[in-house]
């Protein structure tokens, strides 16, 4: 179904929405600075910047959950589950990148093999409302990890920018509740032209080719390669790449307890930190950078496709934006293979 | 390219392929050019053929001494700022090196841009950045712009004394006059004139956006501590999570133990995903240090930084 808002009905919209659901959007916290937070007002939704740094993971897989409670009361323990969601959700203005990331992250956290109930239930009870991407940044490159600037699947609703109005799509059921909302209104044909227009000019920013194809197949020869004695020289071993990466998905548990009572909780963790291969005996199976950023490399591109069929990495860029000594994983890529891409993004190589 | 900084970049090379050459070094870490605009990248070079690859302009902003650490069995040459340079003087009274492990090419420095400060002051993406004169001429899809150099540099870069590295076994360029651009760090004199309170939630506000990255701590050459106590479990000093309390203790510990120990050269601030203001802090410390026990991170390879000594004869004026 072919809808749209106009821009002046914005904020009613979103009030219109978080009357019957909690609403996460986009926020400023300092200027450049955004990420995903519950909406208490429409006003503080600020979609200015292409990327929040904080991917939309942080709703399904947050940096810090609650497992569980536990407490001694008398001679009995009492556990409480803390999974359940207790209101609809609506994720609202994530990118085709990050939504595409949460199918990536499904295929982990809930399968036939093991079903993790924390995401699942948040999961289950949000709707998503996608964003296009007029403008992809030149880091960009989801055209090449199979996604691409207006990519509609995962989204339950999708919003693209025509300037004065939202262009709206209802995409699944879930979006099919909305069609109703008072605040949509038929969509023009000349709307539907400048969606082809908006389209085309920014599939043309990203139509380079990253040879993320076949990548699994070279890595498969790559495991004791020289190449990766030095790719990870310059890493000083920061978490930013795999905090801010909306696949990353790594996590470490630890039970926070007082006496008679505590928590577990699950907070995220990163391979490239030295701890999170360090054993109790003091050894350590991945000692050195080498063996972190390899890991790092080889579960986006060797052991995820392996067991999923697909790379754990969606071309975001923002491990490219925000490395503070500029690690370019398309270069990483790049080097992976003997073919080069005729272009990439901004800069040449 | 502006000119002195392509005369110190020919210097670079040239005394890289002299010390690679004569095998006096196993490697050199300098800078290289990468894919973004208003950047460049830390390299490692180990043949005299690769020298060419190193370069010299405003956006060199790491600290590498940070990498030293990685490096302690060889010999190495390295690209140093003032900044730099003091970090690794403090990391030898704290006898991190063997001698003459190092050697270190200092660079008399321009002062750093900050490439943040760029990017907001253009609407668009930068697609390429190049410098000339004082300028920074800086394109997208749909601009030129023309900006004054000095008008979008780093904080801590603005507020620089040192910018000469003071010991160097070679400079690469001509020493340069010893004056701040600017007097103070815009954001200590204003945390200065905070009271206690406002202090207090300003320092939330800022660390209330931390990730636990710990970017901070690995770009900084002075965190080298076996294990840090944010990652001992046992005993475990700090949760885990990003709980406020939690933060908070991560960030005033990070900054104390830089305590006459930091040189100022801002790579805690520049690596934060999430733009956190840290120098504030840490050179608010650098000041009281100077005031209190007249001492400077970095300066004499000789007097080791007042916390980490103890005299009887100690000044204690200060203890009120």
């Amino acid at each position: 179904m072919k809808l749209k808002l106009d821009k002046k009905d914005f904020e009613n919209f979103l009030q219109s929405l978080m009357n019957e659901y909690d609403l996460y959007a986009p926020v400023q916290l300092a200027e450049g600075v955004s990420l995903f937070k519950k909406i208490d007002q429409p006003g503080e939704v600020n979609l200015t910047q292409l990327h929040t740094q904080k991917p939309a993971k942080d709703l399904f897989f947050p940096q810090s959950e609650t497992m569980f409670r536990y407490e001694k009361v008398g001679n009995q323990n009492q556990m409480t589950s803390m999974e359940e969601v207790k209101r609809e959700r609506i994720l609202f203005g994530a990118r085709p990148c990050d939504i595409e990331a949460i199918s990536i992250l499904e295929k982990v956290f809930v399968s036939e093999e093991y079903t993790d109930v924390y995401f699942l239930e948040k999961r289950k009870k949000t709707t998503i409302i996608g964003l296009g991407c007029n403008h992809p940044l030149s880091t960009c490159f989801c055209s090449s990890a199979g996604g691409d600037p207006f990519l509609r699947a995962g989204s339950d609703l999708f919003f693209i920018d025509l300037g004065e109005v939202y262009f709206v799509e209802l995409l699944t059921e879930k979006g099919m509740v909305f069609h109703k909302n008072k605040f949509f209104k038929e969509a023009d044909p000349k709307d539907l032209t400048l969606v082809k227009e908006l389209e085309d000019k920014a599939f043309e920013k990203v139509g380079f080719s990253i040879p993320v194809d076949g990548i699994e197949k070279r890595l498969d020869l790559m495991g004791e390669s020289s190449f990766w004695d030095r790719i990870h020289e310059k890493c000083i071993g920061c978490r930013i790449c795999t905090y801010l990466c909306p696949t990353c998905h790594c996590f470490d548990i630890v039970d926070e307890g007082e006496h008679q009572r505590g928590q577990r909780v699950r907070n995220w963790d990163s391979c490239l930190s030295p701890l999170y291969s360090l054993e109790t005996s003091g050894h350590n199976p991945r000692p050195t950078g080498r063996e972190r950023t390899r890991q790092r490399l080889m579960h986006k591109f060797n052991y995820f496709p392996k067991k999923f069929n697909q790379v754990a990495c969606v071309g975001c860029g923002r491990c490219i934006l925000y490395c503070p000594v500029h690690f370019d994983i398309r270069q990483a890529i790049i080097w992976t293979s003997p073919k080069r891409p005729k272009r990439f993004g901004r800069g040449a190589i | 390219m502006e000119e002195r900084s392509k005369a110190i970049q020919d210097r670079i090379r040239e005394k890289a392929k002299e010390l690679l050459s004569k095998k006096a070094v196993d490697l050199i870490i300098g800078f290289g050019e990468w894919t973004l605009p208003l950047r460049t990248t830390p390299i490692f070079i180990r043949s005299p053929e690769g020298v060419d690859r190193l370069i010299w302009n405003s956006f060199c902003e790491n600290n590498l001494a940070t990498y030293l650490h990685k490096f302690s069995h060889f010999k190495v040459g390295i690209v140093v700022k003032g900044c730099d340079a003091r970090s690794i003087t403090a990391l030898s009274l704290e006898k991190r090196f063997k001698p003459d492990q190092l050697f270190l090419m200092g660079v008399p420095c321009q002062r750093m841009v900050d490439r943040r400060r760029v990017e907001k002051a253009v609407k668009g993406e930068i697609l390429c950045a190049h410098e000339q004169g004082d300028q920074i001429i800086v394109e997208g899809e749909d601009f030129k712009k023309i900006l004054k150099r000095d008008d979008f540099l780093y904080p801590s870069c603005q507020v620089c004394t040192h910018r000469t590295p003071t010991q160097a076994n070679v400079l690469v360029g001509d020493p340069i006059e010893e004056t701040p651009l600017i007097e103070t760090h815009p954001e200590v004199e204003e945390f200065d004139k905070k009271s206690p309170e406002e202090r207090w939630k300003y320092f939330e506000k800022e660390s209330s956006r931390c990730i636990r990255c710990y970017a901070c701590r690995e770009a900084c050459p002075m965190c080298y501590c076996a294990e840090c106590f944010v990652d001992s479990s046992n005993p475990n000093w700090i949760g885990k999570g990003p709980s406020p309390s939690d933060l908070e203790f991560y960030h005033i510990v990070r900054a104390y133990h830089q305590t006459g120990r930091c040189s100022g050269c801002g790579a805690c601030e520049r690596a934060c995903p999430m733009e956190i203001r840290l120098t504030y802090l840490t050179q608010k410390l650098n000041w009281d240090v100077k005031e209190l026990f007249n001492f400077e991170t970095g300066i004499d390879a000789e007097t080791p930084p007042p916390l980490s000594t103890y005299e009887t004869e100690d000044r204690q004026e200060f203890i009120k």
